[in-house]
């Protein structure tokens, strides 16, 4: 007989992040390295081990290994469990054929066998994709203090911007009456957050409604939230305050990467009481050499710096060589950047190599055209790579 | 082929008081983020041994701690995997209840669980040897040989200073042991010295223990070593890659430093297939803020650096703030070093503050010791 868990979350990590391009070739979106020494979903894993959230299935879809492998049995985030702990579930073959998870609330959907095991009260939708700390322990008291069916995590958001989000209308008790996708003239700034917790009951009724709806497509945002909405369910915004990003885009994701920066950063990762935790690799300290420069960075283990670093953030043994100058970049693991080189506005992918004197990336202007350069590629000597790009094997054959 | 690994996590202690007055000598800090006793640990597990003992002697909280259940070294197992054996005491006033003090003693105070050992050999090794030896090459060497007791060296130059620290191994060229000599004082020039990593044929192991206890035999070198040579099959096993023991202060603090230098990283720590594993402390990257200086240092994840640090080794989570200057010196795991303060030549252990404005100055030669959680 199994336990009952009060609340299971369900991490949708499925996304393919088309707009990361050749970062999201080979791994799912929410396997993209951030920060250092991170991947995307260590946010959301931490925020729910940090929330007391000890049960987490994670669906996964588009190219699955990188992720899977990476979470493993979840014990870099306690989530090894006897009764529980994280579970990756891809789409399966049922006895009346097989389906790919058609959509978000699908992929809960074909899932509902897996919540039921452990009979929750609630069930948390997150997603895989999103940079930011969050108490979801606190969502769940709100939660159950509205008696509501369903909560939806909301952020303030610029008006001006406010168009681009799923904006939430609500009364002077948070009560949503409304939501839009993408207003034209938004009426509140309420953007919603991708985060949800239902009653399961509820939630469960309506996934198995959805499910015969014909042509339904299936999505949360555009299906199951407007139908409890109609059907007057109990739908409550609950205010998030703080840092949250989402990382869908080049853009996007290099900003994320800069906001750690500073002595007053807009995200911090040095806060004991609420640790971002990722699965670690055994690799020495970093070494800083002599001459070298370290300027407003962040730097992991098992760094070879002997150049100049700027603004940048460097993840896990990656080599900057004498006379190389790095700025305004996210440098993945085990990267080396050759002396004399130049990388400037640049994301690089993992274990590419940039040669002798290779001039990579346009820093006019920080931030923008930033240059992506793939995985496993060697830039020859004295090469010379322009800003906005987008390089991978194929395109580089090209280039050279 | 099995094989099980015995740890000694307490000796030569004294060696170096200061560090090892709150822990034992396998958890005494070294390299950036590492404990002496991850060394032992990596160089067996990665020579497949998951079967591992460590043998802890008094103090050994730190070491628990640091160790948990083994599985940031891969042995927290079902079978086999990390076992701590706590110095073995009764209830009742009688003899056993003396503590050990030397490797022979430690190893008859486990007889129990050497006696119900099945393997076919076992490893011994110091925790303060520093090193990344392939094990799997010395155990077959060993397996080989048919010896009973095959004794890891390293080519050294040693001078009258340095070799009252070693035993010094005379062999054949054949690779037979023909002689040890202890700390002797007036020794120079090359010699191979013991590395303190042995490989014991496990029957052997269980009847030298039998013997030892019934001839009250006290030192492993003196007496199961020495006495054996000529009766016994000992053979030497050279290492030739990055090895360092810690008989003082100072030598800790050299070793430390020697760090710095590229050649001796890429051999303790970059040998492929052979990484060195430590508890993990999921600390963020190291935040490098406005224009920080930093030159010729090793510096652990986790820490802030505003100020200035040259020549230095931090720990994890160390806090330089704007305008302090850290130079020469080694700064355990959390170790904050505010505004203006200036410290060289320092070992400063963990959670040490050093507050604005303060200088402190050692000596390369004479470091300064800065104890556990003061407050300067």
């Amino acid at each position: 007989m199994y336990h009952k868990k009060e609340c299971v979350a369900m991490l949708l990590a499925g996304g393919q992040g088309s707009r990361l391009y050749t970062l999201t070739e080979k791994t799912a979106k929410p396997a993209v390295p951030f920060g250092g020494k991170y991947r995307i979903i260590d946010f959301t894993l931490s925020n729910c081990i940090n929330s007391g959230i000890d049960t987490v299935g994670v669906l996964t879809q588009y190219q699955p290994l990188v992720l899977n492998e990476y979470i493993g049995n979840g014990q870099p985030w306690d989530l090894d469990r006897i009764f529980g702990g994280v579970m990756v579930l891809p789409p399966y073959q049922k006895n009346k054929g097989a389906d790919w998870y058609k959509g978000t609330a699908n992929a809960i959907y074909q899932n509902l066998p897996f919540v039921d095991r452990y009979d929750p009260d609630y069930v948390l939708v997150l997603s895989g994709d999103h940079i930011y700390k969050m108490d979801y322990s606190k969502m769940l008291d709100f939660h159950k203090k509205s008696e509501a069916d369903c909560t939806i995590a909301v952020l303030n958001v610029p008006l001006e911007e406010a168009s681009r989000f799923g904006i939430m209308n609500t009364d002077e008790n948070a009560r949503i009456y409304e939501f839009e996708e993408k207003p034209k003239n938004p009426k509140s700034t309420k953007a919603s957050m991708g985060i949800y917790i239902f009653s399961y009951a509820k939630l469960k009724k309506y996934l198995i409604e959805d499910e015969q709806t014909e042509g339904s497509s299936n999505d949360f945002g555009k299906n199951i939230i407007p139908n409890m909405l109609a059907a007057g369910e109990r739908m409550y915004a609950y205010p998030f305050e703080g840092y949250w990003k989402d990382v869908g885009t080049i853009s996007s994701l290099w900003e994320a990467n800069m906001d750690l920066l500073g002595d007053k950063p807009k995200f911090n990762l040095y806060d004991k009481d609420f640790r971002i935790f990722s699965r670690n690799s055994a690799q020495p300290a970093q070494f800083i050499g002599a001459g070298s420069v370290t300027e407003n960075s962040i730097i992991t283990e098992g760094c070879e710096i002997m150049g100049t670093v700027k603004n940048s953030v460097l993840f896990s043994g990656v080599t900057v060589e004498k006379g190389a100058l790095v700025n305004n970049s996210v440098i993945m693991s085990g990267v080396v950047i050759k002396s004399g080189a130049v990388v400037d506005n640049v994301i690089i992918d993992e274990n590419t190599v940039v040669g002798k004197k290779a001039k990579v990336g346009d820093g006019s202007t920080p931030g923008v055209n930033v240059t992506i350069i793939g995985s496993e590629l060697v830039i020859p000597d004295g090469k010379k790579i322009g800003g906005d790009l987008k390089v991978n094997s194929a395109t580089l054959e090209e280039l050279i | 082929m099995s094989v099980t690994g015995i740890i000694f996590s307490n000796l030569h202690d004294t060696n170096i008081s200061e560090l090892t007055s709150k822990r034992t000598m396998a958890s005494v800090p070294f390299g950036c983020r590492y404990r002496l006793v991850d060394f032992a640990l990596s160089n067996l597990v990665n020579s497949g041994v998951s079967d591992v003992n460590v043998i802890t002697h008094y103090n050994y909280q730190s070491l628990m701690d640091h160790i948990g259940s083994g599985k940031d070294w891969d042995l927290a197992r079902r079978s086999g995997g990390l076992k701590i054996l706590p110095p073995y005491i009764t209830a009742f006033s009688n003899e056993n209840n003396r503590l050990y003090s030397s490797r022979l003693e430690a190893l008859m105070s486990i007889q129990g669980v050497i006696a119900s050992l099945t393997c076919d050999t076992v490893v011994l090794c110091d925790c303060d040897s520093i090193c990344n030896i392939n094990l799997n090459d010395m155990i077959d060497y060993h397996e080989e040989a048919g010896a009973d007791i095959t004794i890891g060296v390293k080519r050294m130059t040693l001078t009258p200073e340095t070799s009252r620290y070693y035993n010094v191994i005379k062999s054949s060229d054949s690779g037979d042991v023909t002689d040890i000599a202890s700390h002797q004082k007036d020794f120079s020039g090359r010699r191979d010295v013991c590395i303190n990593i042995w490989i014991v044929k496990r029957r052997f192991l269980q009847t030298f223990i039998l013997d030892a206890l019934s001839h009250g035999f006290t030192s492993f070198t003196r007496d199961i070593i020495g006495r054996g040579i000529g009766k016994f099959n000992y053979k030497i096993y050279r290492y030739d890659g990055f090895y360092a023991s810690i008989n003082s202060m100072t030598e800790y603090y050299n070793i430390n430093m020697s760090l710095l230098d590229p050649k001796n990283r890429e051999a303790l720590f970059k040998v492929k297939g052979r990484p060195v594993y430590t508890k993990i402390r999921n600390s963020p990257p190291t935040k490098y803020i406005g224009d920080s200086k930093v030159s010729n240092s090793l510096i652990a994840d986790g820490c802030i650096i505003e100020g200035t640090v040259e020549n230095s080794i931090l720990f994890r989570g160390v806090r330089v703030d704007k305008h302090a200057v850290v130079k020469n010196s080694i700064l355990f795991q959390d170790t904050q070093i505010l505004q203006n303060a200036f410290v060289n030549c320092v070992i400063a252990d963990k959670n040490v503050v050093v507050r604005n404005d303060v200088m402190l100055s050692g000596h390369s030669t004479m470091p300064l010791y800065i104890a556990k959680s003061k407050m300067i």
